[in-house]
C-alpha cells in the first residue's frame, strides 16, 4: 500500500456486535413458519386439548348393574345411582370392562327380602375408587329403601377450593415444559447447523468476542421465553379462568432465570456435535426424564419420597415448582428464592462449560 | 531484505527488523509443517512450506485439489495452528494475544461457507460490518460487492455468484490491509467468475493485498502478481505468471498422444517407443513432458520447424497418432510440466 487509505471510525451503521447478534438471531426465528408454530401454537393446543380431558365435569352417577328386577325396583329413586337390570355373568363381564362400577346380586325373588343371610351380593372392584364409593351408594341406597335411618343428622356443604383443578396444575407445567423445550431445540439447531455449514468457523475468522455469539442466544431466549409465557398464561386465565395470584414480577424473575438455566443447557449441548442427529440425542437424553420427573403432567411427590431431592435440583422442576408458586400467590422470596438459585446456577455452569468446550470449527 | 532495491535497503538498515517486515511483508510463513492424524500415520498436509507476501500484491497459491493450499491459507489466517513453523500476519505472530488486533486488519472469504439463508444480503453485510471498528459503511461494503440490486434479497434466493459476491462483501466489511480469498470462484459460471474477479481487481487497486487460492490457471495469470505453485504440501515453483511461463522455454505447446505398437499410450518400455530425450533433441523444442492421461506435452519454440520433425519422429516410433493440437503455453504446462499431472487431475 503506497498511502494509508482512510478508514472510518465507527460500525458503519450497524450496532455494538452483541446487539447485531442478537438481532439476527430474532430476525431468522420469526423467518421460521415452523418455529413460531412449535414454540406459540404448540404449547397452546396442548393446554387446551389437556384441558378439555380433563375439565370439570358435575359427578357422574355410579353404574350399577342389577339382577333382580325387585332389587332394581327399589334403587330406581336414588340420585346418584344408573341402575340398568342385567344377567350376571354378563354384568361380571361389563364390570371388568368398567363399564359398572358395580354389580349387585340378588337373591332372586321378593320374598327373599328380608331373611338370614346375606341375600345380596356386592360385585366391585375394590382397587378403583368409583367402584368402591358405588358399592357405598349403593348399599346406602338400598338400606334406606328397606326401611333404614339415619340416626345423626347431617348435612352436605360441597367445596370447590380455587386453583387447585387440574387445569391450574397443568398450566404452569406447560409454560415449564415449553420454557425447556423451546430453549434446547432453538439454540441446538441453530448453532450445529452453523456449524455444519461452516458459519461458526467464519465467525471465528473476525474479531468477534466468541462470548458475544453465545451470549447473543442467552438473550434472544430471553425475549422469546417472555413472549412465550406470556402467550400461554394469557390464554390460560382467558379460557380456563386459570389466574396467576402473585404478582407478574415473580412470573418475570422465573422466565428470565429458566431462559438463563435452558440456553446454558441448550449451548452446553450443541457446543460440540457436528450433525442435527448427535445433538438431538443429547437433547432428548437431557429433556425425556425431566418431562415424566419434573412434574409438568402430574406432581413428582407420587414418586418415592427419598428421590424428590434430586428431582428438585432438576431445572424444571424447579421453573414448574416456581411458576406452581408464583401461580399460588406464595410470597416470593420463600416461594421462589431456591428454585431461582438453582436455575440460575444450571444456567451459570452450563454456560462456563460451554464456552469452555465450544467448537467452532 | 533482499527484495528492497539497493536505496531503500540502505534507508532502512537502522530499523529494528520488524518495522522492515511490516513495512514491506504482508504476511509470511517458513518452514511450516501441518500435519493431520490418522490411519497409516496420517497426512502431511503442508510439508516445510516458505511463502512471503509483500504489500499491495495479489499473491496466488496455485495448485490441484489436495496440494495442501486451503492448509496453509487457514494456518496464515489463524484458524489452524501449525505442528512446525513461524507464521506472521501483517507483522504479527498468531498465538501472542494480538489475534483480535489481527482479525480487525483482514478480510478472510472461506471455502464452503454457507451464509444464513433467512437473513438479506443488507442483514449479513451488517452483522459482520459490526465485528470491525472501522471500515466503510454498510452501503458502500454492498456497493464495492456489486449487490446494490440485491441489498433486500434472502441470502437463499441468491445465485452462486452472488452468494460468492456476498462472502467477498462480508470479507471486505472491515476494509481489510489483507485479503484471503480460498477458491473465491470455483463452481461458478464464466460470467460469475468474471464479476468476482472485478471486486478483487478494484481492491488491488484500492492499494490492498490479496492472497488467492486457486486451481484455475486462467484466475491466477488474471489476478497475481506471483504464485507459488503448490504440490503436496510443497512449493515447487515461485514467480510472476510470465515468468513461470517462460521458464518452460517455449511460447507453443504440442499436445501429442499416439498409440505404439504396444498398445500403451505412452509405450516408454519399448526401444522405438517416443522419448522424452529424443523429442527434445528435434529442431524447434524446447522439451517435452509425458502427461499421465493426456499424452505428450512437447514445448515448441517454432512450431513450423518442430511439427514436421515431430511427425517423423512418430513415424519413426511406429506409433499412430491418436491426437494432435497446439496451444499458447499456460500456467497449466508449467504445472505439467513439474509434476506430470494437470491442476485438475483427480
Amino acid at each position: 500500500m503506497s498511502e494509508p487509505r482512510e478508514r472510518r471510525g465507527g460500525r458503519g451503521g450497524a450496532l455494538h456486535p452483541l446487539a447485531e447478534l442478537t438481532r439476527v438471531r430474532l430476525l431468522e426465528f420469526r423467518r421460521e413458519p415452523e418455529a413460531l408454530f412449535w414454540v406459540f401454537v404448540f404449547p397452546v393446543l396442548l393446554a387446551v386439548a389437556l384441558g378439555i380431558a380433563f375439565r370439570e365435569k358435575p359427578p357422574a352417577p355410579y353404574q350399577v348393574g342389577v339382577t333382580d328386577s325387585a332389587v332394581a325396583q327399589r334403587l330406581a329413586g336414588a340420585e346418584d345411582l344408573d341402575v340398568e337390570p342385567v344377567g350376571l355373568g354378563e354384568g361380571l363381564d361389563a364390570l371388568a370392562r368398567g363399564r359398572f362400577d358395580v354389580v349387585i346380586e340378588g337373591a332372586g325373588g321378593s320374598e327373599a327380602f328380608p331373611g338370614d343371610g346375606p341375600s345380596v351380593r356386592y360385585h366391585y372392584d375394590p382397587m378403583r375408587p368409583e367402584s368402591r364409593a358405588g358399592q357405598l351408594a349403593a348399599d346406602r341406597a338400598l338400606q334406606r329403601a328397606f326401611g333404614r335411618s339415619d340416626p345423626v343428622p347431617t348435612g352436605l356443604d360441597p367445596v370447590s377450593a380455587a386453583g387447585s383443578r387440574y387445569i391450574d396444575f397443568l398450566i404452569p407445567g406447560i409454560i415449564g415444559m415449553n420454557l425447556m423445550g423451546s430453549s434446547l431445540w432453538g439454540i441446538g439447531f441453530s448453532i450445529v447447523v452453523a456449524r455444519t455449514r461452516k458459519l461458526l468457523k467464519r465467525f471465528a475468522a473476525t474479531p468477534m468476542h466468541r462470548s458475544h455469539y453465545l451470549l447473543s442466544y442467552v438473550l434472544s431466549r430471553l425475549l422469546f421465553l417472555v413472549l412465550e409465557v406470556a402467550a400461554v398464561a394469557g390464554l390460560g386465565w382467558w379460557i380456563f379462568d386459570v389466574r396467576i395470584e402473585g404478582p407478574l414480577v415473580g412470573v418475570l424473575v422465573v422466565t428470565v432465570a429458566a431462559a438463563l438455566a435452558f440456553a446454558g443447557l441448550g449451548l452446553f449441548l450443541a457446543a460440540r456435535p457436528e450433525t442435527i442427529e448427535a445433538v438431538s440425542g443429547w437433547m432428548n437424553l437431557v429433556m425425556l426424564p425431566q418431562w415424566l420427573l419434573s412434574g409438568s403432567f402430574f406432581s413428582y411427590e407420587r414418586f418415592p419420597e427419598a428421590v424428590w431431592p434430586f428431582i428438585q435440583a432438576l431445572p424444571l422442576t424447579a421453573t414448574n415448582d416456581a411458576l406452581r408458586a408464583v401461580y399460588r400467590g406464595e410470597p416470593l422470596v420463600a416461594g421462589i428464592g431456591l428454585q431461582v438459585a438453582i436455575l440460575a446456577a444450571w444456567g451459570v455452569v452450563s454456560l462456563a462449560l460451554a464456552v469452555r468446550r465450544f467448537r467452532w470449527q | 531484505m533482499d527484495r528492497l532495491p539497493p536505496v531503500l535497503s540502505k534507508a532502512m538498515a537502522h530499523l529494528p527488523v520488524q518495522s522492515v517486515l511490516t513495512t514491506q511483508t504482508a504476511a509470511r510463513c517458513e518452514g511450516l509443517v501441518k500435519r493431520y492424524p490418522g490411519a497409516d500415520g496420517g497426512v502431511v498436509a503442508v510439508d516445510g512450506l516458505d511463502l512471503e507476501v509483500l504489500r499491495g500484491e495479489c499473491f496466488g497459491l496455485l495448485g490441484p485439489n489436495g496440494a495442501g493450499k486451503t492448509t496453509t491459507v487457514e494456518i496464515l489466517e489463524g484458524l489452524t495452528v501449525p505442528d512446525e513453523g513461524l507464521v506472521e500476519a501483517l507483522g504479527r505472530r498468531w498465538g501472542t494475544g494480538q489475534d483480535r488486533e489481527i482479525r480487525q486488519q483482514l478480510g478472510i472469504q472461506l471455502q464452503e461457507t454457507q451464509l444464513a439463508d433467512k437473513l438479506t444480503v443488507a442483514e449479513t453485510v451488517r452483522l459482520f460490518r459490526s465485528f470491525y471498528e472501522r471500515g466503510p459503511s454498510v452501503d458502500e461494503v454492498i456497493a464495492l460487492a456489486r449487490l446494490v440490486d440485491k441489498r433486500s434479497a434472502r441470502v437463499g434466493k441468491l445465485s452462486g455468484g452472488q452468494k460468492q459476491r456476498l462472502a467477498l462483501a462480508c470479507a471486505l466489511a472491515s476494509d481489510p490491509e489483507l485479503l484471503f480469498l480460498d477458491e473465491p470462484t470455483t463452481g461458478l459460471d464464466p460470467q460469475a467468475r468474471l464479476h468476482v474477479w472485478e471486486v478483487v481487481e478494484e481492491f488491488l487497486g484500492r492499494g490492498g493485498t490479496v492472497v488467492l487460492t486457486t486451481h484455475y490457471m486462467e484466475e491466477a495469470a488474471r489476478l497475481c502478481h506471483r504464485i507459488a505453485i503448490i504440490d503436496h504440501g510443497r512449493r515447487i515453483a515461485l514467480g510472476s505468471p510470465e515468468e513461470l511461463v517462460a521458464r518452460l522455454g517455449a511460447d507453443q505447446i504440442l499436445e501429442v498422444r499416439a498409440v505404439g505398437p504396444s498398445q500403451g499410450v505412452l509405450d516408454d518400455d519399448l526401444g522405438h517407443a517416443l522419448d522424452a530425450g529424443r523429442l527434445a533433441a528435434l529442431p524447434g523444442v524446447a522439451g517435452a513432458d509425458a502427461h499421465e492421461s493426456r499424452g505428450w506435452m512437447i514445448r515448441v519454440r517454432d512450431v513450423a520447424v518442430a511439427l514436421p520433425a515431430v511427425l517423423a519422429e512418430l513415424d519413426r516410433s511406429g506409433a499412430r497418432l491418436e491426437h494432435l493440437a497446439t496451444h499458447q503455453a499456460t500456467l497449466e504446462d508449467v504445472f505439467v510440466h513439474l509434476t506430470g499431472r494437470g491442476l485438475r487431475d483427480e
